[in-house]
């Protein structure tokens, strides 16, 4: 092939990519395979390293917290990833319409993802604010309440606040990567489609779904892990609160290091989250692939 | 059948303009606010327009110092580490574009695999291993791990546009004994702009809205970085100057948003250059 050189390879090739290599070695590789280790030890900020097995695990199965998190965390993650990719899905199908004033609405719908983070949650604990916010003044003049509600500190309401908020913030990134996927659909599968007299959802059902559904796999995992690894918006929104009923693993596990200073136990979390990831992406790509060769 | 595509037509529109209130509402409502006077937000006032529009807050945000101090952070560490994220990897991505194909697997492997550890893992060795350096508190030790965080995509990104470049372009500056580090910055980074471009952008980007590091990392008030500064004004101390809040929100908003404008279109197209040459 034209594209390799000629020149010999490997060496060379080396020591171009040590200078990136390097550094990510160190400060990225290194450091997680350490955090992956702490999480079989007891520390603790400011005394020793000790390995201590499973102790960190058998001391989750009995904690409290523990579970409450993964339970928040688990209702959190999927409501936020089907929510963002229905939505998003939607939000492609209308875009990938020849109409007018298409490319203003695709710059349009990326505000929330192109603000960062902490923004994003002090916008919305503005419109949630029970004194000046947005949403309770709307819903006071329209009569539907009659006091306003505090909606970040209210047990009843705080989760589905949080989970808005959430959805609103990623529905853009589900968007973008479906509609690409949409444009990669050859126009012709349509035309032949059409003169067989398919309408729309048949369409819809026997070429638009299978074809993305690639692209489809690939924005259902990467937003499943982005969502289950959330930290920042609901950092902002309630810290974890109230009573800790959003307090998502990494908000529990950031808690565990550095407020309590348990680094071992909050490695030990970090942990199951990879595993508990893995295993749900592992058995959602086996069906999947399943489906698709079916 | 015509009347129905119009009918199809005008409800599409429909449910786009409400997407986009949806998505684009609460940033309007913010900067809405941000121009109110502070008895007009108490009054609840469900009004986009300010009665009497004044720029009160934004001067208040001006007058801050620690909010000053902390947007010049964060340019400081976004500049730095993009910098350096990118100059590191213009070579490697030369390499993974142009010989064999075992270190490309790891390297997107290592993207993939970024995306699935919770960063509470490489936090906390991180933290031990910076404050033996004596780099926690530090913006040069955020700027560090901005640089490493960032690497494996800038590279990525970088690779996919050194592949769409003909090889004869540089067995042509061989002939005239150019180094390999040479051809890489003197002839190839200037073919490379565009992707140079979008990897700054990203960078940058990424590095002006990271939180979670910046959060653990940083200690002293005058080395914070402007998202942490904002995610403290929300706490306690911040409870009753909405206005103000607001205002920085939109300042802290704007230079993502403009470049996110620009970045997006090379983005996607990065992001396919690089997947369709594999």
């Amino acid at each position: 092939m034209s594209e390799t050189l000629h020149t010999p390879r490997g060496r060379g090739q080396l020591k171009l990519l040590l200078p990136a290599l390097l550094p990510v070695l160190l400060l990225s590789v290194i450091p997680l395979l350490r955090g992956v280790y702490l999480g079989f030890t007891d520390y603790s900020l400011g005394s020793p390293i000790r390995f201590n097995g499973l102790a960190n695990y058998a001391r989750m199965l009995k904690d409290f917290y523990f579970w409450k998190s993964f339970e928040v965390g688990f209702i959190w993650t999927i409501v936020v990833t089907a929510a963002q990719v229905i939505l998003g899905l939607c939000l492609a199908l209308l875009l990938n319409r020849k109409m007018r004033f298409v490319s203003l609405y695709s710059t349009l719908m990326l505000v929330p993802w192109a603000m960062p983070p902490i923004i994003r949650g002090i916008v919305w604990r503005q419109v949630y604010d029970p004194d000046t916010g947005i949403l309770n003044t709307i819903l006071l003049r329209l009569g539907l309440l009659h006091e306003s509600i505090n909606w970040l500190s209210s047990f009843e309401y705080v989760i589905p606040a949080v989970i808005v908020a959430g959805v609103w913030g990623e529905i853009p990134k589900a968007a973008v990567f479906l509609l690409a996927g949409l444009k990669a659909i050859p126009e012709d599968l349509y035309e032949a489609a059409r003169i067989d007299g398919a309408g729309t959802w048949r369409e819809f059902r026997s070429i638009t779904l299978p074809m993305l559904a690639p692209v489809m796999a690939a924005v259902v995992s990467l937003s499943f892990m982005w969502n289950f690894n959330t930290f920042g918006i609901v950092w902002i929104l309630t810290q974890g609160g109230p009573g800790g009923l959003t307090r998502l693993p990494m908000l529990a596990a950031y808690e565990e290091a550095f407020r309590y200073g348990y680094v071992g136990y909050a490695a030990a979390i970090g942990n199951v989250m990879v595993v508990v990831i893995s295993i749900v992406l592992f058995a959602y790509l086996r069906v999947q692939l399943k489906e698709s060769r079916s | 059948m015509k009347g129905g595509r119009i009918v199809s037509g005008v409800a599409a529109h429909c449910a786009l303009i409400g997407f986009m209130l949806f998505l684009v509402f609460p940033l309007v409502w913010m900067m809405s606010t941000s121009l109110k006077s502070t008895p007009e937000i108490y009054s609840g006032s469900a009004s986009l327009v300010p009665d009497a529009p004044s720029l009160v807050h934004y001067r208040t945000v001006f007058a801050e110092q620690k909010i000053l101090s902390s947007m010049a952070n964060s340019f400081y560490v976004g500049i730095f580490s993009t910098a350096l994220a990118v100059l590191i990897a213009l070579p490697g991505a030369y390499a993974l574009a142009r010989y064999s194909t075992r270190w490309n697997n790891v390297v997107l492997g290592w993207i993939l695999g970024t995306q699935i550890f919770p960063a509470i893992l490489v936090l906390i060795p991180l933290y031990l291993l910076l404050r033996m350096l004596f780099l926690t508190d530090s913006l040069v030790g955020l700027t560090l791990v901005y640089v490493v965080w960032d690497l494996p995509f800038v590279l990525w990104m970088l690779h996919g546009y050194v592949r769409t470049i003909p090889v004869e372009i540089e067995e042509a500056a061989e002939i005239d004994g150019a180094s390999r580090l040479q051809l890489i910055f003197r002839v190839l980074a200037p073919l490379l702009l565009p992707a140079i471009g979008a990897s700054v952008l990203f960078a940058f980007v990424s590095a002006w809205n990271e939180f979670f590091f910046a959060l653990v990392l940083l200690k002293s008030p005058d080395l914070m970085t402007l998202q942490v500064e904002l995610a403290r004004f929300t706490g306690m101390e911040g409870q009753a100057r909405t206005g103000p809040l607001a205002a920085a929100s939109v300042l802290a908003t704007v230079p993502s948003v403009m470049l996110f404008g620009v970045l997006q279109k090379w983005f996607s197209s990065g992001l396919i250059a690089g997947a369709v040459k594999n």
